[in-house]
């Protein structure tokens, strides 16, 4: 489909608004998938802190967002606006305090901001994911009030509520102005790239990097959880694609079934790329890079599953699988980044991949600028900053565990107990 | 060599941002939009080179 530049927003039919509902009511199920894969991929002896850390920091970026972020990312008729060379630039969002209002809000713009909700969950777990096994709980909680306050609502104001990406369309003829109906950029590279200021500020597990030889394998320690998560996932993501489709494109409900063929396109696009790779690369598949890749396609295919035919989502799928199982080796054994959950490879990277392929698939030279400027707005606004404010929040809540928590493993060291206490669970010297 | 890296990425925003405003016409103002993109990469790649830990360390432990 075609969307019109910033189109504005038809009234909403009863059966849409119900279908939207519905939709939204299944999307958590990606975040369920993503808790799933986060738990599954660290080790066992922080596995209950891990799925703690998960429930705990949805609940913290909810109300973080309910207190401040709502405010911020207000809604397209609202918003602080500065003149620059002749042109509005739209950058900070003005909605009512503490969701005033909200029950006589329009159908839409209450679905909107209950997308979002929903959206600033899921960018908030994906930092987790990545700060796996030394992160703790007190500073990933504190990280995702962080997000979801004041982060997550400024950049949402840009993409989603009338901001100035949003209206590149209209100000200087670009395409239809930055588009990302299910999150690709406002969910997925936003959180990758908050995972990679969290990687940096925390450091790596120790002994990941020894001294001499390559970097420590240390496996995810549950494939069931990490696989399921995924199939889990797939049902959010359908969700989060064809609300956004619906809330952020005004698709009408004929667009909607070639979005989910895509999406499911996309994911198995990058899950056989993956497995071709690793078949390759290491003579088997390898089960938690194939589940890497399936979730890689499901986020490229966030920007572009609405826009696009269903064979070019495909091959955006295809591309996102293949890099995805080459970055996550790069930056272990080339940048010595310690990335549990893969965030940076499959949020970030493939994040980033489908905002510029929504951009060669579904538009003209202009579109694709459009949505080059998203990317250099994460890239040049949204990494500096976090890293700046998580630079910041290390001084008053310490990111990383002490050395003896480590050791014992987060489960005994926060909770005092562990998620398998009839099982064995590995020490340090089991991985070398 | 880190904060540098993060410090170059915004300029490379703004380089993109400027495009916008200076250059009405498509081709000069694309070239202008991927010469932001490359500034911001090189400012990560210095970011990253600038973060690798060094061998048998870890950068983020308690003091």
């Amino acid at each position: 489909m075609n969307p019109a530049p910033l189109a504005i927003a038809p009234a909403m039919t009863d059966t849409t608004f119900a279908l939207t509902l519905v939709l939204l009511l299944l999307a958590p199920l990606a975040i369920a998938g993503v808790a799933l894969i986060n738990t599954g991929l660290g080790r066992s002896r922080s596995a209950a802190q891990a799925l703690l850390g998960n429930v705990a920091i949805v609940s913290v970026a909810s109300i973080a967002f309910f207190l401040i972020g709502a405010t911020l990312t207000g809604a397209p008729s609202d918003g602080h606006i500065i003149h620059l060379a002749g042109k509005p630039w739209n950058w900070l969002g003005t909605g009512s305090y503490l969701l005033g209002g909200f029950s006589a809000a329009p159908l839409q713009s209450q679905l909107a901001v209950l997308f979002e909700f929903l959206a600033v969950a899921l960018a908030a777990l994906i930092p987790w994911g990545s700060g796996a096994d030394r992160l703790r709980l007190a500073a990933g909680c504190a990280t995702a009030a962080v997000l979801a306050a004041f982060v997550f609502p400024v950049f949402a104001h840009w993409t989603w509520a009338g901001g100035w990406l949003a209206q590149l369309g209209v100000n200087f003829g670009l395409g239809a102005g930055f588009l990302d109906p299910g999150g690709a950029a406002t969910i997925h590279a936003l959180g990758g790239v908050t995972a990679l200021a969290v990687i940096w500020i925390t450091g790596s597990r120790k002994g990941k990097f020894p001294k001499e030889g390559f970097s420590t394998a240390m496996p995810g320690h549950n494939a069931v959880y990490i696989l399921f998560g995924c199939l889990v996932a797939l049902v959010g993501w359908l969700a989060f694609n064809l609300a956004g489709a619906i809330l952020w494109l005004h698709a009408p409900l004929a667009a909607l079934p070639i979005a989910a063929v895509n999406t499911l396109l996309a994911a198995s696009g990058a899950l056989a790329a993956t497995f071709t790779v690793t078949r390759i690369r290491f003579g088997k598949p390898d089960a938690s890079l194939c589940a890497n890749g399936w979730l890689a396609g499901l986020v490229a295919s966030s920007a572009s599953a609405a826009l696009v035919s269903p064979m070019p989502a495909l091959v955006i799928g295809i591309i996102a699988g293949i890099l995805t199982a080459l970055l996550v080796e790069v930056l272990e054994l080339a940048v010595s980044i310690d990335d549990p959950s893969g965030a940076i490879s499959v949020h970030a990277a493939s994040g980033v991949w489908g905002i510029i392929a929504a951009g060669i698939f579904a538009g003209g030279t202009g579109q694709l600028v459009a949505q080059l400027i998203g990317v250099a707005a994460l890239l040049g606004v949204v990494l500096p900053l976090v890293y700046l404010l998580f630079w910041l929040l290390n001084r008053a809540v310490p990111f990383r565990v002490d050395a003896d928590g480590e050791r014992i493993g987060m489960d005994l060291h926060e909770l005092g107990g562990g998620a398998y206490p009839e099982f064995v669970i590995h020490r340090d010297d089991s991985y070398r | 060599m880190k904060y540098a890296g993060l410090l170059v990425m915004p300029a490379g925003f703004f380089l993109s941002i400027a495009a916008l405003v200076l250059f009405p016409a498509p081709a000069p103002r694309a070239a202008f939009v991927f010469c932001g993109i490359a500034v911001e990469t090189l400012g990560l790649v210095v970011a990253v080179r600038g973060h690798i830990e060094p061998r048998g360390q870890t950068m983020g432990e308690p003091r």
